[in-house]
Formats: structure tokens, sequence, C-alpha cells
């Protein structure tokens, strides 16, 4: 393999791996307050996208307003679903609000059919992100750099409310013990209800990011990110926000570099994911940056 | 109530699903027969679930994975050879797996043995995991039986799928393996181990704490769990003589988990309601999609109404009636007998 | 006297309008994908259909009902609605449907049922192996796959090409094996053979290693919304190979997702165009009719070869005189010469339409009708 090769390659990684990290914090961060795997993460990840598009298409905004009434727009989203669906399954049994998540899930889906219908839409993407540049005999997409940029500013942006501000305060505190925290008068749901607007609002940020790489929208896009982001999140260490970034990136690497080196076994490229999940799960069930997570008795 | 009178009143309740069966061979429509034989095979796939998720706690979403292995083994063994040759088109089917045949039992039950093995495979790593992660690790190994599925054409002709799988799989059988499973699983819920397993789901530490060897009694119930599932989808795969990869997708699973739910986890009797109406209910859903049915054309209206319709009934089960119609109880004759006393009294 | 003849007449009058009455609408089923993954071509297949019935509301006097089913992109849905339309509707025909594993499902209840099927665009050859009842309106994959191949070599000069397949798709699968034997039949080599997964949506990995192999031509065998992000991504990473496609991608979508990428595109397809030089008649009427009646969206060949599916159905109908099944059935095999907006059709002894393969290509936006070739099998 030629050194352009591999650079092609490295930045081809690069790009899909900080997209992974970005939708991957999302579930890390419902996950380490809640301990719920939120199914329905990566459509609040295509509603992101959709709504870009619905405000360029159907209210003729300006890209950029779009993209951040979209944000918000997806971020109140996010709250409504935790206030409609896992909110009264507090004191259920987690499994029932994991059962919860799956029905959200379906139902965003399928109400996403119902509304814009099955057929892929195109998507506007701005001059200046779409141009290639050729810097020797590599080729490189400004979404390849804006990607990884992107993503490291909102990564520290999110570091700073969950370590420098009081609702972030509160947040890790409920992540250790929920009951202790509301008995010390934190507005548990209140905090909860940040929590999920901040993921979503990244998984807004990410499926903007995703649609503009990959430019076409469809109610099931989310699927398989979704999924993938997940790994990515077990892989880096649920519950910690450094170690889903973290895993992003290892996965986006490993499935390009498996391709890459080994191009007989690209129809597998998704087991490669659910592999790696069940190897991380067996050998370091907490990840690679993840605390030991204690069975409650 | 005797147990001689319970064996009479069993008997007399079979003969009279019996007869049902029997007319409805001869005077429902094939439309009509195709639910009644989904109703059984889903009854069939959601007490095998049940037996994992809702009697040994065990959050499984591996079902279409067990339902693939099954159904992949069977109709291989089904398949006449000469059908073989036609549809792998592509590639032509690996030596012994080309001339292997078996009669139609045989196949069910190797498909169900094969899942089972399957199943014991992966849970001796996977049941160390509890709780979600489970549920997302069996969803993993299903999503890789299908993309293993879809990369072997060899032997499972990739994509393509197998066609012309004979169509043994008629009323009488889906209901005699619906009935065995039927019959096996309350045996092994009521029985010793039956109460083990809901100690596991209960109290896991207690369980264990009381001498259980509980990962040994996790393995057997879900390699018990997979041997149904497989058996279901050998069943399904012969209803619909075809099958292919992406037939085996999460939505599956999620189907079956949703009769589960909205039965009563840990209900058999829950269960075999929601199979019922569930299946029956999707199919009559339909006409939420196709809402003009006057005038010459019938246009479906809004399509993908049915499953947000599904979906929110599935949401609305688990955020106000987690337990499900059954909750844990149980129809049995004692407790019909008690109901049409206490009836007869308030009459009286 | 008079009173009874009165009453006599009156009973003869009322009798003939109830018989007139009585006479039954020939009820033709429709089982399309009109949501899920195969929707975009269910739903153009199923407006030309709807476009061809307000054309042609009746067949031997009586009256045409149209029961279209959505099977959901689902076999278990398509298996279902054709029951349904069976024994439910009581059709008697059948249309449909795009993808192939969707008719191979409705086609094996048909079957035993003994109602004929005309399907639309289900090019896999296993659709109608050993019916008797299956028919398609439409070329089968082989065929396609050895004009793709000859197109490559002969038009695009390609010695050597790069296959990038969807392995879960039977459709992509098939039609890649038979372009790849075509191809290396005809001294070609096929350099790459990589593929992907439904879903997927990153192709980098695979694009720059086919990128490396040099290829002449990269056959996408797609449905069109992949196809387009493939073909986007590989100009980026600067590809400057050929790409071709088939028939799955021809949706004018593809050129708004795809961009200026997409420029130089062929594929082939079903031998209409909006914009063919010698149109038949019968395409020109269909393209002004298309316009008035959905004035938002342009015809493609789905849409040409549901309307054509419906029309050669209702002629066949109309040859055979009757509504029974065996009728239609015969007459559909008896096929020859049929001329529709897709062109002359012929049914063969296998069901399958023997029809010119159509190529078109991307340029400046628009897609433009090359020619058809008639490959050698």
């Amino acid at each position: 393999m030629s050194l352009e090769m591999f650079i092609q390659h490295f930045l081809n990684a690069l790009t899909l791996g900080s997209l992974y990290g970005l939708i991957a914090i999302g579930y890390t961060m419902v996950y380490g307050i809640l301990r719920l795997i939120n199914f329905a993460h990566g459509d609040i990840f295509m509603l992101g996208a959709y709504f870009v598009f619905w405000g360029g298409a159907l209210f003729k905004l300006p890209w950029g307003l779009a993209v951040v009434a979209a944000i918000a727009f997806t971020s109140f989203c996010g709250v409504l679903v935790d206030r409609a669906a896992y909110r009264p399954l507090r004191e259920a049994p987690r499994i029932s609000a994991l059962i919860s998540s799956i029905g959200v899930s379906f139902f965003i889906e399928n109400l996403c059919i119902v509304t814009f219908s099955a057929i892929p839409r195109a998507v506007h993407v701005p001059q200046w992100l779409g141009q290639v540049h050729l810097i020797g005999k590599v080729r490189l997409l400004p979404l390849a750099v804006v990607v990884p940029i992107v993503s490291m500013v909102l990564t520290s942006g999110l570091l700073w409310i969950v370590y420098r501000t009081k609702p972030g305060l509160a947040m890790r505190a409920i992540s250790k013990d929920i009951e202790t925290t509301r008995l010390m008068g934190v507005p548990v749901n209140r905090i909860i209800a940040i929590t999920f607007g901040l993921g979503s609002a990244l998984a807004a940020a990410s499926g903007i990011m995703w649609a503009l790489r990959y430019p076409q929208i469809h109610p099931f896009m989310g699927v398989i990110p979704g999924f993938k982001a997940f790994i990515a999140a077990v892989l880096g260490g649920i519950g910690s926000i450094q170690g889903a970034v973290l895993g992003g990136m290892l996965l986006g690497f490993i499935e390009i570099m498996i391709i890459a080196f080994l191009p007989a076994l690209s129809g597998y490229r998704d087991a490669f994911a659910f592999v790696l999940l069940i190897a991380i799960l067996l050998v370091r069930p907490s990840g690679l940056m993840g605390e030991k997570l204690e069975e409650k008795v | 109530m005797s147990a001689e009178r319970k064996k009479l009143l069993s008997v007399a309740a079979l003969s009279l699903m019996a007869l049902f069966l029997w007319w409805a061979q001869g005077h429902l429509d094939g439309y009509k027969i195709q639910i009644l034989n989904l109703v059984a095979i889903n009854i069939i796939l959601a007490l095998s679930l049940n037996l994992i998720y809702g009697f040994t706690g065990l959050f499984s979403l591996g079902h279409a994975g067990f339902m693939a292995v099954g159904a992949y083994v069977s109709s291989l063994l089904i398949l006449p050879a000469a059908q073989k040759e036609t549809i792998f088109l592509l590639e032509p089917l690996v030596w012994p797996l080309s001339v292997l045949q078996a009669p139609f039992f045989v196949a069910v039950l190797a498909g169900g043995v094969a899942a089972a093995l399957f199943g014991l495979l992966i849970s001796l790593p996977v049941l160390r995991l509890g709780g979600d992660y489970l549920g997302i690790a069996t969803l993993g190994f299903a999503e890789i039986v299908r993309v293993v599925a879809n990369n072997l054409p060899g032997i499972t002709n990739g994509a393509l799928g197998l066609k012309g799988i004979p169509h043994y799989a008629n009323i009488w059988w889906n209901y005699g393996w619906c009935l065995f499973t039927l019959y096996f699983i309350v045996r092994i819920v009521n029985s010793n181990f039956g109460n083990v397993l809901k100690a596991i789901r209960d109290d896991e530490t207690a369980a264990r704490a009381m001498g259980i060897d509980v990962l040994r009694c996790k393995v057997i119930s879900f390699a018990l769990g997979a041997f149904f599932a497989g058996v279901g989808g050998a069943l399904l795969a012969s209803l619909l003589t075809t099958i292919d990869p992406k037939m085996f997708l999460f939505l599956l699973t999620f189907n079956v988990l949703m009769i589960v739910v909205a039965g009563g986890l840990g209900s058999i009797s829950g269960t075999v309601i929601a199979g019922v109406v569930i299946t029956v209910l999707l199919e009559w859903l339909r006409f939420v999609e196709n809402p003009i049915d006057f005038g010459p054309i019938h246009i479906p209206g809004i399509p993908g109404m049915r499953m947000v319709i599904f979906s929110l009934a599935l949401l609305f089960i688990i955020l106000f009636r987690r337990e499900g119609i059954m909750g844990m109880r149980e129809i049995t004759w004692d407790g019909l007998a008690c109901a049409c006393r206490r009836g007869g009294k308030d009459r009286g | 006297m008079k009173k009874i003849a009165v009453l006599v007449s009156l009973l003869v009058i009322l009798g003939a309008v109830g018989a007139a009455c009585a006479e039954e609408p020939v009820r033709i089923g429709v089982y399309l994908p009109l949501t899920g993954q195969n929707a975009f071509g269910g739903q153009l297949e199923c407006d030309g259909i709807l476009m061809a019935y307000d054309e042609k509301p009746e067949v031997l006097g009586r009256k045409i009902e149209v029961i279209v089913v959505d099977n959901k992109s689902d076999k278990v849905e398509a298996a279902n609605a054709v029951v349904r339309l069976i024994e439910k509707e009581k059709v008697h025909a059948i249309l449909g449907t795009y993808g192939s594993s969707l008719a191979m499902a409705g086609g094996e209840v048909a079957e035993k049922a003994g109602i004929p099927v005309l399907g639309t665009s289900c090019t896999n050859p296993l659709v109608t192996q050993g019916k008797k009842y299956y028919f398609r309106a439409c070329y089968i994959d082989p065929l396609q796959g050895s004009a793709a191949a000859k197109f490559a070599m002969d038009v695009l000069g390609a010695k050597q090409a790069a296959v990038l397949k969807d392995v879960a798709q039977d459709y992509c699968v098939g039609l890649a094996a038979y372009f790849k034997r075509a191809f290396e039949a005809a001294g070609g080599e096929v350099v790459a053979d990589l593929n992907y997964q439904s879903g997927d949506q990153d192709f980098t990995a695979q694009l720059t290693t086919i990128i490396s192999k040099k290829p002449g031509v990269l056959f996408i065998p797609s449905y069109f919304a992949e196809g387009a992000i493939i073909i986007k991504q590989a100009r980026e990473l600067g590809g400057t190979f050929h790409i071709m496609g088939a028939d799955a991608m021809d949706n004018p979508d593809m050129i708004t997702i795809g961009g200026k990428d997409i420029e130089g595109f062929v594929y082939s397809t079903f031998p209409y165009a909006p914009d063919m030089p010698d149109m038949s008649p019968m395409a020109k009427t269909f393209t002004e009719n298309w316009k008035v009646k959905f004035p938002d969206k342009d015809p493609n060949a789905n849409s040409a070869i549901g309307y054509d599916s419906y029309m050669l159905l209702v002629d066949a109908i109309e040859r055979a005189g009757s509504t029974d099944p065996e009728a239609i059935t015969e007459a559909l095999a008896k096929t020859m010469n049929w001329e529709g907006v897709t062109g002359s059709t012929t049914i063969n002894e296998t069901h399958d339409a023997v029809k010119p393969v159509g190529f078109k290509m991307v340029k400046d936006g628009k897609q433009v009708y090359v020619g058809a070739v008639i490959p050698e099998m």
C-alpha cells in the first residue's frame, strides 16, 4: 500500500471516527446517568438531519440559521422523548425503559415515513464544504477537517459543562447515586432533561454533519450509525465522554483499515463492530476508559 | 377440582380446538388460514422468548438470529435436490448439503437443535453479562448471523435466499408444534427447575447463595428457548416457502418481544392470548393504511401508519400497563371454575 | 291482461337492469412496495399503473376495479398481500411487484391459487422460473448484466472493470455476477470485486482500494440512493473511471443527491426516457399525459413500466376474451411484439419480456438517453 493511499484511508477513518464519536457521546451521557441504552438516539440523530432539510426546503431559512434551528428543535425533541417515554419509568425495572426506547425508536422512524415518506432526499451541501482540495496526491474534503474540529469543539464544550458548571456537577452526582442526589435537593428530573437536551443537540449536530458527508437523508439513516455509535460508546467505556470520542475514533479506524488491508472481508463490515462489541464486553466490560460498574445488590 | 376432572377438561378443550382447526381448514379462505398459521408460529416464538426473558430474566434480543439458524438448517434439509440446483444460481451449494434430505419433522427438529447449539455456543460467553448488556450482545449475535448468511453464498445462497421451500407447514404441523411447545414449557415452568429459573430471575444473588448453579440453569433455559425459536423459524420458512437474510432483521425480534411484553412477562396464558391478539391485530391494522375503501380504486392512504400505531401500542403498554394483559397470572381450570362459580353467584 | 303484460315487461326490464348491474367488474390486484426500502420504485410504478387505469378503466365492456395493496418491501407482507388479493378481493389477475424477492414470495402464493401475475420490475431470473402463472413486463438480469458488459467494452472501451455491490440485496448480487461473467467472457478483466451492506453510507474504504486498482469502469448495481452516494464519494476520492449502474438507478433524485459528481454516469434501464430522440407515439402520449397528471415530477422508466404492465395485462384480458385466469395466462404467454411505452415486448418461453436494454447518461444535470443495446445471450 502506497503512502498516499494510506493517508487517504487515514483521513477517511478520521472523518468517520469523529462522527461515530459525536453520536456516541449522547449514548454515553444518558447511560452514565440513567443506566439506559437509549435506542431512540439514532433516530434523534436522523431527526436533526431532517430538520435542517425542512428548515431549508420548507421555511427557506438560510443554511446557517436552519442548522441552529434544527439543533434547538432536535434538542427539544430529546427532552420530549424523555418526558413522555422515560420519566414515567424511572422507578420501573431498567429493562422497561429499554423496551420503551425501542418503542420510541420504531415510533419516530415510522412517523417519519408517514410524514416525509420513505423516499431518500438529497441534502444541500454548501459550496465551501463540498469543494475537494488536492494536497500532493491526497484528496482532502473540507469536511474531513471540519468534522473532527467541530467534534473537538463540541466535546470540549460539553466537558466544560459537565465538569465546571452546577448542572454538570448535578449530572455527575446523579450518575453516582440518584436517590442521594434527590435527597440533597437537586431537581433530578430537570437535570436529566438537560442531559437529554444536550445529548440530543450533539446527536443533531452529528446528524447534520453526517448528512453533509453522505448527502442523503431517509427515515432509517440513524439505525446503523446509531448501533455503531453505541458500540463505540461501550468500547470507550460507557459513561465516559472522552471514552466515547476515543471509542468512535477506534471503531472508525478499525472499520476502514480492515477493508483497506483485507478487501475480501468488505462484505462482513457490519459484523466487525458487533464482534468487537462482544469481545470488549467479555474482556473488559468497563471499556477502555470507563469506571468499573458495580452490580447493585 | 380433581386432577381427573382437569385432565378431562383439557382433553375436551383440545378436541374442541382440533374440531375448530378441522372446520377452519375446510371453510376458511387461504388468507385466514395463513393468519391462523402465523398465530401458531408467533405463539411458539413468543413462548420461547418468554422462557428466556419472562421466566429466567435474561433480556435477549437475539431471537431473529435463532430463527434464522433454524430456518436455514431445516429448509436446506427439505429442499429437493433439483430445486437446490436451480436456486443456487451464482455459487453451487457445498457438497454434503447439496444431497442431504430429511423428512419435514426431522428437518424442523434439526433446525431447532441447530439453533439450540448456536444458543449454547453464544450463551457461554454472553450469559456472564447481565441486563441490558446481554440484550445488546445477543442483538449483536443476531446481526452477525445475518451478515454471515449474506456472505456465505455456498451455504445460504447469500442475499438470493432460498426459494421454493416445500410448503409442508400446514395447520396441523404448526398447531402440533405449538401445542408441544406449550406443553413442554408449561411442564418446565411448573417443575422444580422452573422454580429455580424464577428464583434466578427474581434475585440472582439470593439464588446463588442458596447453592444454585446459576450459570448452568441460565444456559439450559437459554438453549431451550433457542431450540423453540429455531423450530418457529423452521416452520415459518416452510410456511412462506422462501427465506433470505433480510427477513431476519431486528424488526422480527421486536414483533416477538411485543407479544411477550403485551401478554405479560412470565405468563404463559398471557403470551398465548397476546400471540393471537397481536397477530390478528397486525393483519387487521392494515385498514389504517388504505382508508379509501369506496369507489373503484383503493389507494393505501398513509403508508407506515400501521407501524406507528403498533409502536404506540407497545409504548402504551409499557408506560401504563407494564405487567401486560395477564401480569404473571395464569388461566387455570381452577381459576376458571372459580370465576364461573362467582359469576353464577352474582347472577343468582 | 294488459296489467299482466305491463307486469311482465316491467319484470323483463328489471331483469335486464339487474343483469347489467350484476355484470361483475374485472378486478386487477396490484401489490407493490409503497413503504419500506423499495418505496421509491414502488410508488412510481403505482402512479404509472393508476394513470393507465384512468386511461383505460374498462375491458370486455366491463368496468375494471384496481385494488392496490402495499407489500411494505417485506417478503412476509408480500405473500400476505397476494393471499389477500386472491382470497379476499377475488382478483382475476395481479400486477407486481418492484423487487425480485418480493415477487418470489408473492409468486408462490399466486402459483398455488392459479392466478396470473404480471411482474413490473422484478428482474431476477428466479421469479418466473418453473412458474406457470408468473410473467413479467421487464427483461431479466442476465440480459441486463450482459448488455451492461457489452456497453462497457464496446462503447466505453473499458478492458478492466471493478464491481462494488450490496451483498444484502439479491438484485445487486445477481446483477453483479452476470456483469462479471459477461465481462470476463468477452475478454475483459475484473480487477476488484468489493462489497457493502444495505444501510452503509461510508464507502470510502472500498473506493480508495478500487481507485488504486485503476479500473476502466466501475459497475455498481445499486439502488439509486446508495448509488448516488457511491458515485459522489468515488469522485471526491479522485476516481476518474467511468461508472455504470442499472435500472434501479433510474430515478430523478439520483442527480439531486449526486450533484455534479454524477456527471457522465451511465446506467441501463427500460428503454423509455422523457427525452428519447425518436419516441414512439405511445411513449409520446404517455409523457404528455404524465405531465398533466403529475406536473411536479418527471416520468421515469419505473412509471413507464408500471403503465405498460397494466396496459399489457388489459390487452391480454381483451385477447383472452374472458376473465378466466387460465385464459388470461394463455393470452399473456402468447404476447408477441406488443407495443408499449418501453418498446416492443415479446414474452418468451420462460415468461420474461424480451425487449431492448436502454442506456442513459447523466449530462449537464439531466438524464440523457444514449441508445439501446440488444445483447447476445
